[in-house]
């Protein structure tokens, strides 16, 4: 017995992603090796745009070499190779004709650990427009730095001393102000790798907000190992596990009725 | 059943024993429903008053169950089958502690016409009725203990026949008492009785549900059959059926 028997009775009909969602990032059959070792397997997805997609699994399951996939940091790595298809809106992100530093504008990235640069508040934001000549004087980079800091949420507790260190920030704030710098290039799509774990509460709610503000303009991925941030932020859910894909779906179907047993011991702290 | 057990033990210990207060409470009104509706059949008012009484070890085992799946809600964010097996204890348990109070509130009509003679065949309805619910209880309960959601859907598809089994008391006690007033006192004190019953089955259709969610994460959608029509029954129908 599982749940795959039919019941005879009319069911609530399991909730079908929105079809009208754009799926921003395609991903068909990506495999990653690191030298003889395969890391990733053939793992394909739809990650649609608007949308805060998680990916969850336990250590060394593959979610964060996927996730550098997206903007190639995984080209840092000598030994890295990766095969499949990855497009991000249509367009193949291994061509050769694509700039990398233009796609990892395209595809910002947060990480774990708050990791400002250690110059002012105001060029920690102003840093990526700035080398990536999105505006054309000081005036508008002014008001580019204003806004990602709103956007970030950071606006009005540091507006008075935007020439500061960033590195003098509390780690929640510091963390905003990398979101800020994130967004400061126009990227189409936000990768976060456990953005939360170094986090308080407090501070971990503010970013979680964030996110859930962001997400209405943005394609948002986001690494976690908290099944409950997971649960709360996100609008679609993937569960990775010794470097396949096990599971997608829907946010309330992964935590209320995961399909694959694997999903289900992992997420209710089982052994498998 | 998920064979693979929690890496924190004391999860899953707090989950079975969830499920044990469950079957706990599930013996418990089971007996209770027996006891009263043996203290209805034969007049006794000292069973009839005992099962009045034992209705409270009942309604300590719902507290037990409500703090231990709000406790392990807030202390362990449950996911999945954990989630919903913590929500339907919750559930039943609220279903089995309102069958204890139909089957005491059967038992107080017990007491009050404890000195009344009844006929025997003014029973042999009601006694089809409880045996009828009785096995709706029992199969419900093992359907939650199984994880069965067959057996639950077929609990849930027999209630039609309680309400059928219901409608025809109403009308023979209807009847009884438009035959001879004297008889009124004892007939509503009956159709009460059967009405308990009659909303015990819908409490075991309330639990079989809940044991399909608990298997399959779903809610059964349709509406469970609505076979009770006397609701808008008046004694004049009666006449002009008869």
């Amino acid at each position: 017995m599982d749940g795959q028997v039919q019941s005879p009775i009319p069911v609530t009909a399991t909730p079908v992603a929105d079809t009208k969602q754009k799926v921003k990032l395609e991903a068909r059959k990506v495999s990653v090796f690191y030298g003889a070792k395969q890391a990733l397997f053939d793992v394909s997805i739809d990650v649609m745009d608007k949308a805060v997609t998680a990916f969850i699994g336990p250590s060394g399951c593959g979610k964060s070499t996927f996730l550098r996939c997206i903007n190639r940091m995984n080209d840092t790595i000598p030994i890295c190779r990766v095969t499949g298809d990855l497009k991000l809106e249509g367009q193949d992100i291994h061509d050769p004709s694509l700039d990398v530093v233009e796609l990892r504008a395209r595809v910002g990235m947060v990480f774990q650990k708050p990791n400002p640069f250690p110059k002012s508040i105001y060029e920690n934001v102003a840093y990526g427009p700035r080398i990536h000549g999105l505006t054309r004087n000081r005036q508008e980079l002014d008001e580019v730095v204003q806004t990602c800091l709103e956007k970030a949420g950071l606006f009005k507790e540091v507006k008075d001393r935007l020439q500061e260190p960033g590195t003098g920030l509390s780690g929640g704030q510091q963390q905003r102000l990398c979101i800020a710098r994130a967004i400061a290039t126009r990227p189409d799509v936000i990768l976060m790798d456990e953005p939360c774990s170094a986090l308080d509460p407090i501070a971990t709610a503010k970013i979680e907000e964030l996110i859930d503000e962001l997400r209405k303009n943005y394609c948002i991925i986001i690494v976690t190992h908290s099944m409950q941030q997971a649960a709360r932020v996100s609008q679609r859910t993937a569960f990775f596990h010794l470097g396949v894909l096990v599971e997608e779906g829907a946010t309330e179907d992964i935590f209320m009725k995961p399909v694959d047993k694997r999903t289900q011991d992992y997420i209710t702290g089982r052994f498998g | 059943m998920p064979e693979h057990q929690h890496i924190v033990k004391s999860y899953e210990e707090e989950l079975a024993v969830l499920d044990s207060r469950i079957a706990q409470m599930g013996g418990k009104a089971e007996q209770l429903l027996g006891q009263a509706f043996e203290a209805l059949e034969r007049r006794d008012p000292n069973l009839a008053s005992s099962v009045v009484a034992a209705d409270l070890a009942i309604d300590d085992l719902q507290r037990e169950i409500e703090e231990k799946a709000i406790t392990m809600i807030a202390r362990r964010q449950p996911m999945a089958l954990d989630l919903r097996q913590i929500m339907t204890a919750l559930k039943v348990s609220g279903d089995l502690e309102r069958i204890g109070d139909l089957a005491k509130n059967i038992g107080k009509r017990a007491l009050a016409v404890s000195g009344e003679s009844h006929p025997k065949s003014l029973m042999t309805g009601l006694r089809h009725m409880v045996e009828l619910v009785m096995h709706q209880l029992k199969d419900v309960l093992d359907a939650y203990t199984e994880r069965d959601a067959t057996k639950a859907l077929a609990v849930w598809r027999r209630d039609e026949e309680i309400d059928a089994v219901y409608n025809s008391i109403f009308r023979e006690l209807l009847t009884y008492m438009m035959e001879d007033p004297r008889n009124i006192g004892l007939c509503t004190h009956l159709l009460f009785g059967a009405k308990n019953l009659e909303r015990i089955g819908d409490h075991a259709t309330n639990i079989a549900e809940n044991v399909h969610f608990l298997v399959h994460g779903r809610s059964m959608q349709s509406d469970r059959p609505k076979g009770d029509s006397t609701a808008s029954m008046r004694p004049n129908d009666e006449e002009r059926s008869s």
